[in-house]
Formats: C-alpha cells, structure tokens, sequence
C-alpha cells in the first residue's frame, strides 16, 4: 500500500539515528518508534507489498496476513515494553543492538519470501550478540561468541537449505513445505534442503541437545537485555515453523521433549536467570507441539501462547532484571527476602509466576489451554499426559521457585532500593497486560490466524476448577518438600548440559593441535624443509663421493657384523680417505664423465623399472 | 540449608552492575525484620492444604467435560499435579549426582 513504509525499515533505520539524540529526546524517540512503526503496519492492508529484484529473484518485503501480524503486533509491544525498561541505560550500543535485534525480528516475520527471511534471521543473530557484549565482562564476552557461533551454525544450514530448496522447486515461496505424509523425513517429497532449513529452524527454537545456546547465552546478557532476547530470536523461530512446517509430526514429539526435561534441570538451577531460560524452552515447547498438531485449533493456539509468553516471559526477565541492576546479584544463594525494600517488583514478580504458570484470569491460562485441546483431540494421549505433567513443572519452578528464592525464603540481609521508575512503569504494563489478557481473552482470539471454537474456550467450570486443582497440588508438594527437607537446597554449583562437548570438548581439541599434533607437524615440517634438504645439499655436493660413503659405511657395517679385524681395518681406512676426498670436491668442479654416465644408467633403469612394474 | 547461602554482609556491598554505587543492608537499627509474609509462612502452608482439600471435594459437584477416561478419575488433576511434581523434584536431585559440577567448573 501507498503511503505506509514497512515497519522492519522503519525500526531498523530509526536505529541509526539513536546515537545522535541525547537525554529526555532519546528517551523519546525511543518508545515513539515502536509506536511509529506499528502506526504504519496498521497502514498496511493484507496481502502482498513491497517487491524487489535481486539475487535473481523477485523478493517480497512485506507479508501482512493474520498469522505474521499477530507476531508482529506482540514484537511491537515486546519492543517497546523493551525500551522502556531499558530507558535508565546510557550504554548507546544496547539501544541500538535492541533496535535493529526487533526490527529484523519484525521483518523475519513479514518476510514475504525465504530470501528476505534469511537476512533478517542473520540480522538477528548478529545484533542480538551486541546485547550480550554489552555486558563487558569476560565471562559474557565468553558466551555472547559461543552463542553467537551455534546462531551462525543455523543461519548457515537455514542458508543450504533455502538454496537446495529453491533449486528443488524453483520457488522461494515462503508456503507450508510439509510433505504430504505429514513427516519431515519423507525426503523424495521435500528433498534434503526442507530437512536442513527445518534443523536450522530448531536450533534457533531450542529444540532438545540443541538448546544450551540459550541458557549459555540470554544469562549473560545484560539486566536489560534478556528482556529483548526473550521475545524475538526463539518466537521468531516458533513463527517459522509455524509458517513452513504446520503439521509436520516430529514436531509433536520434540515439542514434547522441550517441554519435559528442562524443567529437571530448571529445579537445580542457581542462577535467576538460567533458571528461566530453562522454563522459557519449557514453554516454547508447547508451541512446537502445536505446531506439530496442526490443526486450525493448535496453529491459533500456538501463536496465543507465542503472544502470552512474549508478555509474561519478559515480565519475568524485567523483574530479575531489575534485581539484578539493584543488587548485582543473578544467584538464587545470593538473593533472597528482597520483598521488603522491592514490594513492586516483587508483586510483578508474583504476577508473571501466575501468568507462566497458567493460573486462571492470568495469561497463561488463555493460551495453553487451546493446545492442550487441541493435543487431546488429536488423540494424542502420551504427549498429553506429559504436557499436564510440563504444566505442573513449571508452576513448580518458574512459579514458586523463582519468588520464592528470591523475593521470600531466607534474608540475604540485602535492602536495595526499589526498582527505578521506568523499570516499574515497563514491569507495570506487562503485568497488566498478562492479567487484562487473561480475563478477557477475545482481545487476543480475534486477532489469531484461526478462529476459538465454543467448545475450545477456557474459562469453563471443569476447567478453571482442574487447572486449580492441578496447580494448589503441585504448590502443596512444593510445600511438603520443602518442611521434609527433601527439597534439593539451592547451591554454589554449574550443570553439566548439551554445551560440555564444546565447552570442555573445543579447549581439550585445542590443546590436542597445541600439543601432539602440533609436534606431529613439527617434526614433518622439519624433516621436509630441513632433513631432506640438507641431505640433496649433501648428495649434490659430490654425488659420486656421497655414493661412494654410502657404499663404504655399509661395507664396514658388513664387516663389523663378521667381527674380522682386518676387513673392519680396510673398510674404515677407506672410509677416511673416501671422507676427505668428499670434502675436497668443489661442487661442480668434479663430476667425472664416468660418473654422470652412471648416474644416467641409475636413472634411466628406475625409470624402466617403474614403466614395466605399471 | 544456611550453608550454602553467602555470608549476610553488614555493610553496604560494591554492586558490579552499576559501578560505583553500593546495595544497602540490613544494620541493627533497623530493628523487627518480620514482615507480613515472614509472620503468615505457617498460615499461608495451611491455607494451600485447606484450598486443596476443598479442590479435590468440588469434583462433585461439576460435570467434567473430558477427552480421556483417566480425566474421570476423582481428584485426578490434582492427584497428578503433586505426584508429578514429587516426582520432578526427586528425579531433578538424583541428576545433580550426574550433572553438577563447581562454580568455576568451565574457567579451569
């Protein structure tokens, strides 16, 4: 449409102008861009826009249709949201990093083809880094290049995929590319370019064993970064499935597995923040799974808790973020008792658990709800089972761990202040967004891809009733296990997770280079450029007196072995002479014709000898 | 459990995230420490057993819409929801055998 500039652009380039603007402006500019730019993506009725040729092929800007535009709607608000919270920061980079991060975020989602996708998907990865780096510390320096390599692994395979993809079908048409058996490995239909854009897809999603990136890397981000690392690269990653992959049923399992065993290691976490990293590919889990359901009903569902999560997920990352810039502190031994000197962030804190922990009129409840439908009308009786038993997980550690420990349990003796202002007001409106969502759900059913069935919508009395059935019993063996001292106790420690192959297994490869290998090539190098040269000098200096050495070192060789004196005596007497008269010869200057003669012969007979044996 | 918590300072600590600046503490003037949730602890573990017993009793009263038998079952919600997480706790502690490692584990 006329008149309206897309809002990847928009953002992107409003980024540039950050550095130039200073105090109250800055401030301002910032939060009127996500407002600016969603102004303009109201402006942009559904279809098709903003078209281009290059890389011989006609790329397609803009896609505005229901399932891109819920995404883009919640990337706006998570933006914004963002940089309210992270209004305080003075650091230009991370605002900036931020801004071009949810402006590729954006333009990801309404890529209109694989092409402009791939870009935006790399943008992301790069500049997601910068929020990381911005930390300045050497253990995040660390992590933002460990993260960032396992992003550019799935850029890369993303980038393969597409280009195997294209040259199989001759489309970069962003469309459904699930086979028709419904299973990704059926590859006479989709060829092996779909199989390595759908593993480069789950990287970025956090799928099982490929996941640690993200609990390597969001901790360490700065305490307003992760919120903006929460939102977009893992959502972004959900929507992409989403979009090439509905219905594709090894989804349903992966998802499975996502939603299950973070949690375990959820439960022993130490740091704050690792912990919702943990519950965060809990979470996306579920997505996965109804991705992999693929009914009309579970796509719908999957992009409500894509909404919800965004919202409740950055609620929680600002809370421990705003602890975290209090107190410097992100380990659950650490903190403790802050609810007396942060009663608001401890509330919002509070709000947020709910909200992850679907507990009815909060906004969880809204959107799981539709999936764990959905999972149960496709007659998946397993998956489901585990799904109620993910959802009673992560009450357990996203819900009541992390407020416990940190807010409640014992006194750290720690009195920080509260949290400063723009802090409270960005922590304010997510909060109240996980609860307005929660109790009126139509705002977010009439903006998904598919419409709520009657019979799907959540607050029924079974259900509301069973969800607060499911989650008092899990709070009351919370509580059982904590007055019986069976509660694992919170400590100083790392766990081992699917990083330990690179983390201990890249330096133990290094020091394996470093040291035999490096001598293994050492001693090569050294005898190519200078054993065997050394030797031809010694040859070309006289190669008849060389031969003739040769000769008498193996004659007295032989006659050592037969121990005859006089033999030994003669040979070594030869020897001498042979010696001297090698070290008397000028190069060049004695090559009598007899020996070149014979050098010929020499030659001449290998050559003959290698002609004949072949 | 208060041994592997850090030591409780007694005055103000650096605070690395926002260089220059210290988090207060607790000092001895400030007196009564309980606050409303430190004086209710007992209370509020009693309010959860009270509001679970009555969650398990109001599967009288409403007819279940289900999709699986075993949704039938009284009280299975929450039944499933404390086994489950009874369950996740001890299996989390058991992995701490096979995973946990030093705080300074990948540094060395």
């Amino acid at each position: 449409m006329t008149g309206s500039l897309p809002p990847p652009l928009v953002v992107i380039l409003g980024a540039l102008l950050v550095p130039f603007l200073k105090g109250r402006v800055r401030s301002a500019y910032l939060l009127a861009l996500p407002a600016v730019s969603f102004a303009f993506l109201l402006g942009f009725e559904k279809g098709v826009s903003w078209h281009g040729y290059a890389f011989g092929h006609e790329l397609t800007l803009m896609r505005v249709d229901q399932l891109s535009l819920v995404f883009s709607y919640i990337f706006h608000i998570a933006l914004f949201v963002g940089l309210l919270f992270a209004l305080h920061v003075r650091d230009t980079t991370q605002h900036v990093a931020a801004l071009i991060y949810g402006g590729s975020a954006l333009g990801a989602v309404l890529a209109g083809d694989l092409i402009v996708f791939w870009l935006c998907w790399e943008a992301m990865a790069v500049s997601s880094t910068f929020l990381v780096l911005a930390r300045r510390q050497p253990g995040a320096n660390g992590a933002a290049m460990r993260s960032l390599m396992v992003q550019l692994v799935s850029g890369l395979l993303v980038l393969i995929g597409i280009a195997l993809h294209v040259h199989h079908t001759g489309s970069i048409a962003f469309d459904s590319m699930t086979p028709e058996s419904g299973s990704i490995f059926d590859l006479e239909w989709t060829g092996a370019g779909t199989l390595l854009i759908f593993l480069g897809l789950g990287i970025k999603c956090g799928w099982p064993l490929l996941h640690n990136w993200i609990c390597d890397g969001y901790p360490a981000a700065t305490a307003t970064g992760t919120v903006f690392l929460s939102a977009f690269t893992t959502k972004t990653a959900v929507y992409a499935l989403a979009r090439g992959f509905p219905g594709t049923e090894e989804l349903i399992w992966i998802g499975t597995g996502m939603a299950v065993f973070p949690i375990f290691f959820a439960v022993i976490e130490n740091d704050v923040r690792r912990v919702l990293c943990y519950s965060m590919i809990n979470q996306v889990g579920f997505m996965v799974v109804g991705v992999g359901i693929g009914t009309p009903l579970a796509i719908s569902g999957t992009a409500a808790h894509a909404f919800c999560h965004i919202l409740y997920k950055a609620l929680l990352f600002m809370t421990a973020g705003a602890v975290i810039y209090r107190t410097g502190r992100t380990k659950c031994t650490d903190l403790g008792g802050l609810h007396r000197t942060m009663p608001w962030t401890t509330a919002f804190c509070v709000v947020g658990a709910a909200s992850i922990s679907a507990f009815p009129l909060f906004s969880g409840f809204i959107a799981k709800s539709l999936i764990m439908i959905a999972a149960a009308e496709a007659g998946q009786h397993v998956v489901w089972l585990l799904l109620l038993f993910a959802a009673a997980g992560v009450f357990h550690h996203a819900g009541i761990k992390i407020p416990f420990f940190v807010f409640f349990s014992h006194d750290s003796g720690l009195r920080p202040k509260e949290a400063p202002k723009n802090m409270l007001f960005a922590m304010g409106l997510g909060a109240a967004a996980c609860i307005g969502l929660g109790a009126f759900p139509e705002l977010l059913y009439r903006h998904l891809p598919y419409a709520i069935p009657e019979h799907a919508m959540p607050y029924t009395t079974s259900h509301v009733i069973q969800q607060f059935q499911l989650l008092v019993w899990s709070a009351l063996a919370f509580c059982t296990l904590m007055l019986t001292g069976l509660y694992p106790p919170e400590l100083r420690s790392v766990n081992l997770d699917s990083d330990v192959w690179y983390r201990r297994g890249a330096p133990a490869f290094v020091r394996f280079v470093g040291g035999p290998l490096m001598a293994g090539f050492g001693w090569l190098s050294h005898t190519v450029h200078v054993t065997v040269p050394r030797g031809l000098r010694y040859f070309a200096k006289n190669p008849a007196g060389a031969m003739k050495l040769a000769v008498d070192r193996f004659l007295l060789g032989w006659a050592g072995m037969f121990r005859s004196m006089g033999a030994i005596d003669r040979a070594q007497h030869r020897l001498v002479k042979d010696q001297r008269r090698y070290e008397d010869a000028r190069p060049g200057a004695v090559w009598p014709i007899g020996t070149t003669v014979l050098y010929s012969v020499i030659a001449f007979l290998v050559f003959l000898l290698v002609y004949l044996i072949r | 459990m208060s041994e592997h918590h850090a030591p409780i300072p007694t005055e103000p600590v650096p605070n690395p995230e926002d260089p220059g600046t210290f988090v207060p503490v607790r000092t001895a003037a400030d007196g009564d420490q309980s606050t409303w949730f430190t004086r209710n602890v007992k209370g509020i573990v009693k309010a959860t057993y009270v509001l679970a017993a009555v969650l398990v009793l109001l599967d009288f009263t409403y007819g279940k819409h289900s999709h699986f038998e075993i949704e039938d079952i009284f009280g299975f919600y929450g039944f499933y929801g404390f086994v489950g997480c009874v369950t996740l706790v001890l299996l989390a502690k058991l992995l701490r055998k096979f995973v946990m490692r030093p705080e300074d584990y990948y540094d060395r």
